[in-house]
């Protein structure tokens, strides 16, 4: 398969072998007003160390309890999720704690507004001990300008673009050297121009960084543009209905939209996320 | 904070001259229209305003008070009671709307008691803080605490619980301890709401400054020692048929809760200057 072959073609980083997630068997009920509600039955899905997975499905199906599990924001009612071999949670601790080796980009962004873009960046290792505020600003600064973040550092999140405020906020998650960046729709409210910009970047960020790469998206045209394997999951509960392997090699660029392959994959998903998507819409599900 | 510090080393573009005229210009058109109406309904003894001495009288009788200390004196009377019983206010209601906000089991002790004693108006609390306090200049201060108290700690309370989980989220897994999100999190998110509690809380704090001397400082023989203030200027203008005093000290002390509400904003934006984006 391309994945792994690809992997070698990038530049080796310190986390290659590193950010193996393995779902097994996860289940999540949650208790809702109207009742029991299982957003998540019996879901397993290995995800590869430093690999891009792609997780698309209808909304509501329970993607982002998923990503809630992994990075401990919400507990599960059955199963197990470890990363690297080590149990995140499971049937004796069913909530993960949350820790910067996971960190999650919002789907609406989680920049504390109150804090300069540099200050955002420079967050993490501070409050992880590693790092004075002037030792963590002076890599912020390094980190932002390799992103292509320069004349904002002083800046507020609420003034400067959306798009760079997704790409700050994914900086600030590199910042904690994470084994596994968790991406929840991060570039869902960005117009299709600015998303197409971000998607290079992220790229370019990932072939410097090299960390697992988590991501959920209703967008099937970037769910293969960006992914090494695209799960489909069926619309809730949740659990992975096909897994596609996106053969197209590392590094890419937008020129592969137009390639004769990626409209076969565009299509494969396609036909396997409509009926997903029918299924839920016919069942009234509401986002989650 | 370290934001703070941050913006201030940094160039802010600030409004353009031309838009801050425009502003200063429409605010002078509101007033002179509001005299010029005021002045005709007075003159034509139109119903309603027809009493009110008109602006120019008030004028007249205004104009020499600005030379005379005993108008001054009310002043600050009035600006020291309100100053003192505000930050009174503040110290105490912020501590306290944020323990609320943030321990369930402090709330659940402690809102009974705050929701039932929030709806007594300040003034229905003169009689009691006169018998209570062993000072006349206590009792004042006691009311305007009271009227400024509640509507900041409202707003502490419902600032803290609207933070954004996902804030609280993305701390928690960049590896902030509870004191680094308390820090870092909560009180910078607070402190929006802060301000406008305070904004809100000093213009109540004239409403009560003014009602509490009235009645505490207008009458008995402590009024030499304790000083009038603005309040007791009003009633003492309205003990001696003085109109035109009367509207004097009105319009003294709208000024004075402009001022002061001016002031608590500017200070507001001083200290959350990300709020200027907005």
């Amino acid at each position: 398969m391309n994945a792994p072959s690809s992997m070698r073609s990038a530049p080796a980083g310190q986390h290659a072998s590193k950010g193996a997630i393995r779902i097994q068997n996860v289940d999540k009920m949650y208790y809702a007003r109207e009742g029991a509600v299982q957003a998540v039955s019996d879901c397993s899905l290995d995800i590869r160390a430093g690999e891009i997975c792609m997780i698309v499905g209808p909304s509501g199906c329970g993607k982002t309890t998923l990503l809630n599990a992994i990075a401990g924001f919400h507990d599960i009612t059955g199963g197990t999720i470890s990363l690297d071999g080590e149990l995140l949670c499971g049937p004796e601790k069913p909530k993960a704690e949350p820790g910067p080796d996971r960190v999650v980009v919002f789907q609406n962004g989680a920049l504390f507004p109150w804090k300069t873009n540099l200050e955002n960046v420079a967050f993490g290792p501070v409050m992880q001990g590693k790092m004075t505020w002037a030792q963590a600003r002076e890599k912020a600064r390094g980190m932002m300008a390799d992103a292509g973040l320069v004349g904002v550092e002083h800046n507020y999140p609420g003034e400067v673009s959306s798009g760079m405020r997704r790409r700050v906020e994914i900086v600030r998650a590199l910042m904690n050297d994470p084994k596994v960046l968790l991406l929840d729709e991060p570039f869902r409210a960005l117009d299709s121009l600015t998303k197409s910009v971000m998607h290079e970047a992220l790229l370019e960020i990932y072939y410097k960084n090299k960390v697992t790469i988590f991501f959920i998206t209703h967008d099937l045209e970037e769910a293969i543009f960006l992914g090494h394997r695209v799960a489909i999951m069926t619309t809730r509960p949740c659990k992975p209905k096909k897994i596609l392997e996106v053969d197209i090699p590392h590094p890419r660029n937008y020129s592969v939209l137009t390639s004769p392959r990626f409209r076969e994959l565009m299509e494969e998903t396609v036909n396997a996320v409509h009926e997903e998507a029918v299924k839920a819409f016919e069942a009234g599900e509401k986002e989650m | 904070m370290s934001a703070v510090v941050a913006s201030a080393a940094r160039p802010r573009p600030r409004p353009g001259k031309s838009i801050f005229r425009h502003h200063v210009v429409r605010a002078v058109i509101s007033i002179a229209v509001f005299l010029v109406l005021w002045e005709l309904g007075s003159r034509l003894k139109a119903p309603w305003v027809g009493d009110v001495p008109p602006p120019t009288v008030v004028m007249n009788t205004w104009l020499p008070l600005l030379t005379d200390q005993g108008y001054w004196y009310s002043w600050y009377q009035s600006s020291r009671r309100v100053l003192s019983g505000f930050l009174a206010a503040m110290l105490i209601g912020i501590p306290f709307g944020l323990a609320m906000a943030t321990s369930r089991v402090f709330n659940d002790v402690t809102f009974p008691v705050f929701e039932i004693l929030r709806p007594v108006p300040p003034l229905a609390w003169v009689p009691a803080a006169i018998i209570f306090w062993p000072t006349q200049e206590l009792s004042i201060g006691f009311v305007i605490f009271l009227g400024a108290i509640f509507t900041i700690m409202l707003n502490v309370i419902g600032g803290a619980r609207s933070i954004d989980v996902r804030f609280f989220q993305a701390a928690r897994s960049m590896g902030s301890s509870n004191f680094d999100i308390f820090r870092r999190i909560i009180l910078p998110g607070v402190l929006p709401s802060i301000v406008v509690g305070c904004e809100v809380g000093i213009g109540i704090t004239w409403n009560v400054v003014v009602a509490a001397e009235m009645i505490s400082g207008g009458g008995g023989a402590i009024q030499s020692s304790a000083g009038g203030g603005l309040g007791f200027f009003i009633w003492n203008s309205y003990i001696g048929f003085s109109y035109p005093h009367i509207v004097v000290g009105m319009i003294s002390i709208g000024i004075a809760g402009y001022i002061s509400s001016a002031i608590i904003r500017q200070l507001g934006l001083m200290v959350t200057p990300w709020m200027r984006l907005r």
